[in-house]
């Protein structure tokens, strides 16, 4: 496999290593103002508390990976999005910081204002997480330079919003099969009875977005019309998502979480495999596209940044890990808590 | 694009880092003072060092919270308003962007979570084990980030080549990218600046408290520490300061002539005190010693130092801005020496707490590192231009085409408002922390908790139910 190859699939693992981790703690934000009484919304917080940061370091990660290995796919994808990215920032910063200030004052006033911000710059960032990508998955219009010349407008266009709230859903299940996995009592009854319902509004707008990639963006499946076995792919994405409400039957929720991990890493996958060898796609001249070739750093830094991951990467998969396993079982409420 | 538009994107830019670096300084520096008194805490086994190093923990979070939430933005502002920049040294400059995503902020978010909620946790050596490493992250973050800019000042280790898209700068030689000219002696002196900037908001807090009367026993021993802590400090920051000055000299004598307002192609250089720079006279009014600079860095009063009439006048940056920065920030670091060492001496000697002017200079002195920091930035930067990259690519040239100034003038307002409110609550939260004060349970009770979890984890046995 050569190294642009490599670089390709090791973004796509940033980036659904970052769906998957940072996917659940937004969903809980999503889900923030449907739990109510303020002990039982310190529980929500206090359970992504440890970890969220994190998790969104997977996406400076990835963007820091992006810069190195493919550095014409993030100047033209960042100064293309202007707004929409701006407007993201925005979001995570309203997030990152309700979370730390939220609890910091008694006042009923002060804890609903920074609930409110969560929530908001939760389903914010997950939205317009999910339209980006469904501009990347679509493709955009770019000139020789590769600037893309669609503004927000352009970018807002129906197929990228059906993605971004295929997205919204898509991370809303996900919280709340983590907050299953980390709450009991009352509160966790409460929440197990939200995962049926977005479990079928997930699988509404799954579908939705099937048809309307094969109706509208058919270069999407081509490849797997040529290999029929990448059909795998949708395939496992649907068992997983089917088993999620197994696993909570029969009170398994980590394997339940698990499961809808694997289909938010197949659902990455999927896109990956439609796109390769293309990064991004100019809609008007394919000639313009940006792929693993035309936009890739040099081979030597390809290299030097292939050895930074293989020490990097083992070290952070490990301490992630150690950290998940100190923090493990339910979430409790004392002197250090948010 | 318009004309306006390098000018706003400069803006945004500046408006956007210059917030983010009020937080990372603190950070930085609260980290190493965290490492000093959770150790000594190990060590004594005292409970009053657990209550120092938990009060000052809080005060980290809320550093560290706002820090995060705005660099995140920095991380992507590359691609937003340089996107040519971004073509251009992508190949070179992304590659320490993504290690510091690798070996800094992974190793410093993941141990956090163990130094915020970690206290019942895991056990006492597991746990300041974590501190270490977050402060250790927080440094290597400053590493990556300082050798990325520093790169920008004195490129070296690469070579412009032809790549797919146009001329492109690539590495040919990574070791040399990381040791380039000007690296080292930068990283140091952004370090020290951060542990200038910890040092002195531990002094502003603890000094408070002695005029107020509260939490004195507590005061004290913080005071105490951040005391030498910053006297240290602030003599390494001369010290490094000059070595970078050197290095300017070297390698940038248009920076270095701007920061020092000197024009004659090839003379003596003076050294101005305070002044202002007439720049249609070319020349300085203000407190000068004749020849000083040339002592400074030749040891002699009469060696000609390079002007700024012997480089082409295109290539000029903003004389008066850098200038003032430049000295501002001397003097401050000067000022910041001087109360150090006053303060010390009146510590030592018994004295401190009976002056009180002394105790409310140091409650100020927090501003002291944070303008310090700011304006040593401002010239740095503002003294490399007109480059974005040393001699290979103008900041003009490096913006994205395809933004619009109208895009860039709303996020500069979106940011200005977020962060003028991030601002507000970080000072009206730590206010409440300084108010509250510290924690007199972290005092009692137990010595220290039995690893519980920890000897848990190790025999295999779940401590808190289905995980
Ligand atoms: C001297 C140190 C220093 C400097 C010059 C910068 N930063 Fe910073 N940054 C830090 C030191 C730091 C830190 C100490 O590591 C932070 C800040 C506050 C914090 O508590 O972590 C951090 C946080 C931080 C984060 C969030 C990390 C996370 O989620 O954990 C990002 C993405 C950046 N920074 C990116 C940047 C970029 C792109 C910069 C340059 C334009 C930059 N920083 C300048
Ligand atoms: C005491 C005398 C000081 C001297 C002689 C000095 C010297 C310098 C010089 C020459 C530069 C420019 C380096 C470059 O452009 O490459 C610089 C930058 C800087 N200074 Fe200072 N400085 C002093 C004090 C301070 C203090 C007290 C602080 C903060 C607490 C500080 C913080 C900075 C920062 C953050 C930069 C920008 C980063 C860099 O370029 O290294 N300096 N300083
Ligand atoms: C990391 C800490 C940094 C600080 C505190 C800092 C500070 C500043 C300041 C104060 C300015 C304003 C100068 C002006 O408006 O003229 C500026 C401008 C700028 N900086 Fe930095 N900078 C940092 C790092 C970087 C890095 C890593 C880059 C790499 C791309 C960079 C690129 C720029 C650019 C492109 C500008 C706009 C050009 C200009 O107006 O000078 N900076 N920075």
């Amino acid at each position: 496999m050569d190294l642009n190859t490599i670089w390709f699939i090791l973004v796509a693992v940033l980036l659904a290593g970052y769906a998957i981790l940072d996917g659940f703690d937004l969903g809980v934000g999503i889900l923030h103002l449907f739990i109510k009484g303020d002990n039982e919304r310190r529980l929500a917080l206090n359970s992504i508390g440890p970890v969220w940061d994190g998790n969104e370091v997977w996406l400076v990660t990835g963007g820091g990976a992006l810069f190195a290995a493919f550095p014409e796919v993030y100047a033209s994808a960042f100064s293309g999005f202007y707004t929409a990215l701006m407007l993201l920032l925005v979001t995570l910063i309203f997030r990152a910081v309700a979370i730390e200030f939220r609890s910091k004052r008694p006042s009923p006033q002060w804890r609903q204002g920074w609930d409110l911000a969560f929530a908001a710059g939760s389903f914010g960032a997950a939205l317009l997480m999910g339209v980006a990508f469904g501009n990347v998955a679509a493709g955009v219009p770019m000139d020789a330079e590769h600037n893309i010349t669609a503004g927000l407008t352009g970018m807002l266009n129906p197929y990228a919003l059906l993605v971004g709230a295929t997205t919204v859903v898509l991370f809303a299940m996900h919280g709340a099969i983590y907050l299953v996995l980390k709450t009991e009592g009352d509160l966790q009854a409460r929440i197990r009875t939200w995962v049926r319902p977005l479990i079928i509004w997930f699988v509404i707008c799954y579908g939705l977005t099937t048809m309307a990639t094969l109706l509208w963006h058919p270069h999407l499946a081509e490849r797997m019309r040529a290999e029929p076995v990448w059909f795998l792919v949708p395939i496992l994405t649907m068992l997983s998502v089917a088993n999620v409400p197994r696993e909570i039957f029969h009170g398994r929720e980590f394997r339940a979480f698990l499961s809808s991990s694997a289909a938010i890493g197949l659902l990455v996958t999927l896109i990956g495999v439609g796109l390769y060898p293309n990064l991004l796609l100019a809609t008007n001249d394919p000639a313009h596209s940006l792929t693993i070739v035309n936009a890739a750093s040099s081979q030597k830094t390809l290299w030097i940044m292939l050895i930074i991951a293989l020490i990097g990467v083992p070290l952070v998969l490990a301490y992630t890990a150690g950290i998940y396993w100190i923090f493990r079982g339910k979430a409790k409420i004392d002197k250090t808590s948010y | 694009m318009d004309d306006l538009t390098p000018l706003l994107a400069r803006i945004q830019f500046a408006v956007t880092i210059g917030f983010h670096y009020i937080y990372p300084p603190l950070s930085i520096g609260l980290g190493v003072f965290l490492v000093i008194v959770e150790g000594l805490y190990l060590k004594t086994r005292d409970p009053q060092w657990r209550q120092v190093a938990r009060f000052w923990t809080k005060v980290f979070a809320l550093t560290f919270a706002i820090g995060v939430a705005t660099g995140l933005v920095m991380e992507f502002e590359f691609g937003t308003n340089w996107a040519k920049y971004s073509r251009f040294v992508g190949d070179v400059f992304g590659s320490a962007l993504a290690a510091e995503g690798i070996f800094a902020f992974f190793l410093e978010s993941g141990f956090l979570a163990l130094l915020l909620f970690g206290w019942d946790k895991v056990g006492p050596k597991l746990h300041y084990f974590a501190t270490i490493m977050v402060c250790l992250g927080a440094h290597f973050s400053a590493v990556w980030i300082v050798i990325a800019n520093s790169w920008m000042q004195t490129p070296a280790g690469h070579h412009i080549v032809q790549g797919p898209n146009g001329l492109r700068a690539e590495i040919t030689d990574f070791w040399a990218l990381v040791f380039n000219p000007s690296s080292m002696e930068r990283l140091a002196h952004v370090l020290i600046g951060a542990w200038l900037a910890g040092a002195f908001l531990v002094i502003s807090i603890s000094a408070w408290y002695l005029l107020k009367r509260r939490h004195e026993g507590f005061a004290r021993v913080s005071l105490g520490i951040g005391l030498v802590f910053a006297l240290v400090a602030s003599l390494l920051q001369l010290l490094t300061g000059h070595i970078s000055a050197d290095g300017v000299a070297k390698n940038q004598p248009a920076k270095f002539a701007a920061m020092e307002g000197h024009y004659a192609a090839s003379a003596p250089a003076d050294l101005t005190i305070v002044g202002w720079v007439d720049e249609k006279a070319k020349a300085v009014h203000g407190l000068t010693i004749p020849g000083g600079t040339s002592f400074l860095l030749h040891q002699n009063f009469t060696v000609p130092v390079t002007g700024l009439d012997a480089i082409p006048s295109d290539q000029h940056p903003p004389v008066q801005l850098t200038f003032q920065a430049y000295h501002a920030m001397i003097g401050i670091g000067m000022a910041l020496i001087a109360v150090a060492l006053l303060a010390c001496i009146l510590w030592w000697s018994g004295r401190l707490e009976r002056q009180r002017w002394m105790l409310w200079l140091l409650v100020f002195a927090v501003l002291g590192p944070q303008l310090a920091n700011q304006l040593g930035w401002m010239a740095a930067e503002v003294g490399r231009q007109p480059w974005i990259v040393q001699g290979l690519m103008r900041t003009k040239d490096a913006i994205s085409p395809n933004v619009s100034s109208g895009q860039i003038i709303f996020s500069l307002c979106l940011f200005t408002v977020v962060y003028t409110g991030l601002f507000a609550a970080f000072i009206y939260l730590l206010n409440d922390k300084i108010q509250h004060g510290p924690d007199p349970e972290d005092a009692q009770g137990p010595l220290l908790k039995l690893p519980q979890k920890l000897t848990d984890a190790l025999s295999g046995h779940r401590a808190d139910g289905e995980g």
